[in-house]
């Protein structure tokens, strides 16, 4: 493998098989247990973000965030950091998504598949048309309704839940792809139709 | 109070048990575990919108076969620190409190409100963020909407069954 002579300029701007990535992200639960008791999800720091912030907050958000919390919300704030080295370390390159997925989306309307998201949709000038309001500000408003009346996201309740075997995390996981398909199949070509 | 029946801790998945505050040297091995998922998640391409379609189409392996294996690694590790009933560098006993399931209708219904937030961004709250370093500025505004969701439902959660 090439990548054992130059490994930081190699594994780091390559795209990892699954079967690397997946046993990876599933070490961080054993990870946050064994460095300090603390179960492994994301999406508490959107609580903790509200807690820190609200003037006035209801009984759901009045707790010592910063006890709670901060652990996670640095724990973020390196996620945003890795985000950054893993995209400017190495060039840019385009998802090799299948084609079957490529030619639905082209159907649907889409033209630009380059990047990690679609540039017609996720951007500062899509932000105000149909597709950029609904996949951004109505997407990201569910995203943290939906996981803060679940109580977590993939994270919280697709990896840590399952992997401890709990059901209130198989029934969440089951809604999530409940929403996910409805939203693919029924309301994307809504979203996307007229690109 | 009218929701004092629910759960107490808000939090991910599972109720993070109430710590004493966390000291500096450890926030800083949080920092670095941080920067790993944010590598992990932009080099498995998680973060990517095309990939979450190409999952909720049933046109790839690669989502399931990440997510499959990141929990069966995940579970054959939680199994393996309780065999030999583990203590956390800090000292503590581990443990993963339960997650109460009361009639269950919070996580049927709200892990449905995720899953057609989570289709139409292509992304879930970690790959947002790691999508803000990856220099998609515009998903600042998916994170600060993802915000007025969760004060939203703080407000909302008296009166919305659970």
């Amino acid at each position: 493998m090439r990548g054992l002579h130059n490994p930081m300029g190699n594994w780091l701007s390559t795209t990892w098989p699954w079967y690397i990535a997946g046993p990876i992200i599933g070490l961080f639960v054993p990870a946050l247990l064994l460095v300090g008791n603390k179960v492994f999800g994301i999406s508490g720091n959107l609580s903790h973000m509200c807690s820190a912030l609200l003037p006035r907050k209801p009984e759901y958000l009045r707790y010592n965030w910063k006890d709670v919390g901060l652990w996670n919300l640095v724990f973020l704030a390196g996620v945003l950091v890795g985000g950054f080295l893993a995209a400017h370390i190495g060039q840019p390159h385009d998802v090799a998504i299948s084609p079957a997925t490529q030619a639905a989306l082209t159907r649907l309307g889409l033209h630009n598949f380059s990047g990690v998201a679609p540039h017609e949709i996720f951007s500062w000038r899509a932000i105000l048309t149909r597709q950029g309001f609904i996949s951004i500000v109505i997407g990201g408003f569910l995203v943290g309704f939906g996981t803060a009346y679940a109580g977590g996201c993939t994270s919280g309740h697709a990896i840590s839940g399952l992997a401890n075997f709990q059901l209130p995390s198989l029934i969440a996981v089951i809604g999530f792809f409940a929403g996910g398909l409805t939203a693919t199949w029924f309301i994307l070509p809504f979203v996307i139709g007229a690109l | 109070m009218t929701d004092r029946a629910l759960p107490d801790l808000p939090g991910c998945g599972v109720s993070t048990p109430p710590a004493r505050p966390p000291r500096p040297a450890f926030l800083a091995v949080y920092l670095l575990l941080g920067i790993a998922f944010g590598i992990v998640l932009t080099r498995s391409e998680v973060l990517s919108w095309f990939r979450i379609q190409e999952m909720f189409r049933f046109q790839s392996f690669r989502m399931y076969g990440i997510i499959g294996s990141a929990i069966a690694t995940a579970a054959a590790s939680i199994a393996l620190i309780k065999a030999v009933g583990a203590k956390s560098v800090a000292g503590d006993p581990i443990q993963i409190p339960p997650k109460p399931l009361g009639r269950g209708i919070s996580y049927a219904a709200g892990g449905t409100i995720f899953g057609l937030g989570w289709a139409l961004t292509g992304a879930c709250p970690g790959p947002l963020f790691a999508l803000i370093g990856n220099g998609d500025s515009v998903m600042i505004v998916a994170v600060l909407s993802a915000l007025v969701g969760t004060a939203t439902y703080s407000w909302l959660r008296p009166r919305l069954p659970h």
